[in-house]
């Protein structure tokens, strides 16, 4: 009896697999269904679209949108916001790195506690965290009282509201996603590796160039795009910290679809970004795996 | 032979814990010497210290003349085989094997040459372009070895580098490593805890035991006159039992071991006005036959216990005076003159297998 109810058994299960296998995947295609493919749709026919006087959307198909991106107001505002994101990584990238190496040379209970550390800002809204630094750099702020009282400075510094005040709160926000990504790689370093390099002749500075970069290699990509993407569209910092004074792409589109209402525009400028995006990660990426 | 290495009264403590107890040792240029002991016993710490990655804690260590007590990694003349291979993961077989060259600078066409001749010597023809994760264990092991030997280091450090191969594969490469050593006429320290390791390819070996150097000789200086308990018993095996002196004349003295038996040993071995000591005895010296035996002590006993190894046959004897002994003989193919568990047998012993031992 049993020996004939086996192929039965084995066919059922030959088939399960693949519906067991969609059922688990459908969370999965079901959230990026919804929070992912459908809005880049909307964002997409929304872009090709006019408004009317009230800033409602009219479907009825346009270029002019897509004209508009490229005027030079939006590119300088784009290229400086590419500029602010490219300087906030190199940043991160100098300050992350040692301490995402540090922290995977230790003994790992040392390590877990160091990495905790790390961690911990994400318990704290983003919006708290970040008008703390305002309490911190504003005229009357911790800082300034500190610099004054110590009598280093008379009169208090304007560091709020300018650009290096908007790059401090991209870097403080950023910079954990440098760091993880980074240790994760330098972790899994074998320390013979390194040793076997000094061994080998060579100095500090050539075991990191030779065998510590290229074996982080994955990190360190990693972490660039992880803090470089985000923060070319950051709009919250640039507004309260920079107040509004270095407006970034961000802060444009957040503009179009609230302030000027116009939706199809800031649709279009976020296109285009998004296009931009996917097409620097690719060559990233690429350049990443002929490395490897 | 010149001294290429001086470790001169080295200690080294991490914390509280004292891996490498006070040690000094010479090695001559050209030698392979073997640092053996079981693990945690110091000989890693001390081949790290010679290699640079640890600093000794007090003590000084001259390589080729000069003191590199201080000297960083990568400004020493020594290169190692590290147990892992610790290849690089992200270059070829040649790449990695060029390394310490184009980390000295050495011109690109000198380098490919001396990198050619290396990989012809480990015989790697053909795999200069593959990466350490397509090669077999093997085929890594010889990288790691061709990588270490390229620059020319006057020292070559080895650190258990045959521990990760399977026995047969391991038995061949201690044999081309022994070969190696004398076609480049370099200067070994080689470190392992397999004993039989050490006997098969060493000019010389220091036994280590809790940080410290019990012995250094020859395998067969290290094996035949073990200098104490912990060598005699760490290489090859003893039958260690404490011993009571009777009397002694010129050349022998006579003593009563454990458990009541009476045995001569050459005086020579007892040490001055001591009433007891520690003997060793291997087990394959005891001589054992159902005939009457031709040697200086002779007594009988009945087999306890027998053991059959195929090559060898492991006898526990127990003595008419009433001592245990372990013995090994070569398994004889007469079956009628297979010794057997029950059997009352001859037992021999010549006064010059017996050794007297310092207690650990």
């Amino acid at each position: 009896m049993q020996a004939l109810a086996a192929p039965e058994s084995e066919n059922l299960h030959a088939r399960r697999p693949r519906l067991w296998g969609w059922l688990l995947l459908a969370p999965l295609v079901g959230w990026l269904l919804i929070f992912v493919v459908v809005p880049m749709a909307i964002l997409l026919v929304y872009s090709f679209c006019q408004r009317d006087e009230l800033g409602r959307v009219v479907f009825s198909f346009t270029f002019q949108n897509y004209a508009r991106v490229f005027d030079p107001i939006y590119l300088r505002i784009l290229g400086r916001s590419v500029g602010y994101a490219a300087l906030t990584t190199l940043i991160c990238l100098a300050l992350g790195y040692p301490v995402a190496w540090y922290i995977a040379r230790q003994r790992e209970r040392i390590r877990d506690r160091l990495l905790l550390l790390v961690m911990i800002p994400f318990w704290t809204s983003f919006l708290i965290r970040t008008y703390a630094w305002i309490a911190i750099l504003k005229n009357e702020g911790l800082l300034n009282g500190m610099l004054q009282y110590a009598g280093i400075i008379a009169a208090p510094l304007p560091l709020l509201y300018t650009p290096l005040a908007v790059i401090i709160g991209l870097v403080y926000a950023y910079l954990p996603f440098m760091i993880l990504p980074i240790y994760g790689s330098a972790e899994k370093l074998d320390n013979a590796l390194v040793e076997a390099a000094h061994d080998l002749g060579a100095g500090p500075i050539r075991a990191f160039s030779e065998v510590i970069i290229p074996l982080t290699w994955p990190g360190i990509t990693a972490g660039m795009l992880l803090v470089f993407v985000p923060a070319i569209g950051m709009f919250a910092i640039t507004d309260l910290m920079g107040g509004a004074q270095v407006p970034m792409i961000g802060n444009v589109i957040q503009n179009q679809f609230f302030r000027a209402r116009n939706a199809p525009f800031g649709a279009a400028l976020g296109v285009v970004f998004t296009l931009m995006f996917v097409i620097t990660y690719a060559l990233v990426h690429r350049r990443g795996q002929r490395v490897r | 032979m010149s001294a290429m290495i001086e470790v001169r009264s080295v200690t080294k403590r991490f914390g509280n814990f004292t891996a490498v107890d006070n040690v000094s040792l010479m090695v001559g240029e050209g030698e392979f010497l073997t640092l053996l002991g079981p693990s945690g016993c110091g000989k890693t710490t001390l081949l790290r210290m010679l290699s640079g990655f640890e600093t000794p804690t007090e003590g000084s260590l001259v390589i080729a003349g000069e003191d590199v007590t201080h000297l960083a990694p990568y400004r020493r003349n020594v290169n190692q085989v590290f147990q892992s291979y610790a290849l690089f993961p992200h270059l070829s077989v040649e790449e990695n094997i060029g390394f310490g060259l184009r980390m000295q600078k050495v011109p690109p066409a000198e380098r490919s040459r001396r990198v050619g001749e290396v990989i012809e010597l480990v015989a790697l023809n053909g795999f200069e372009q593959r990466r350490p994760h397509e090669l077999s264990g093997g085929q890594r092991q010889r990288v790691a070895l061709a990588r270490a030997i390229v620059p020319r280091p006057k020292v070559l450090l080895l650190d258990e580098p045959l521990s990760a191969l399977d026995a047969k594969l391991r038995q061949q490469m201690q044999l081309e490593l022994k070969r190696l050593q004398k076609h480049l006429g370099m200067t070994f320290v080689f470190v392992t805890h397999d004993q039989e390791e050490a006997l098969t390819m060493s000019d010389r070996i220091a036994v280590f035991n809790r940080g410290r150097i019990e012995q250094v000789g020859t395998g067969t200086e290290i094996y035949h006159q073990p200098s104490t308990a912990f060598v005699a018993d760490f290489i090859g095996e003893a039958n260690l039992l404490e011993a009571e002196l009777i009397s002694r004349n010129g050349v022998t003295a006579r003593v009563r071991v454990q458990g009541g038996l009476e045995l001569a040993l050459a005086v020579a071995q007892w040490p001055a006005d001591c009433p007891r000591a520690l003997v060793s005895i291997r087990p394959e010296k005891v001589l054992v036959s159902k005939r009457p035996i031709d040697a200086e002590n002779v007594f009988s006993a009945r087999v306890a216990e027998e053991l059959f190894q195929g090559v060898l046959d492991r006898l526990h004897l127990d003595t008419a005076a009433g001592t245990r002994l372990t013995a090994v003989v070569a398994n004889e193919s007469a079956i009628r003159d297979a010794i057997h568990a029950g059997d009352d047998v001859w037992c021999g012993l010549h006064v010059d297998d017996l050794v007297v031992v310092r207690s650990n």
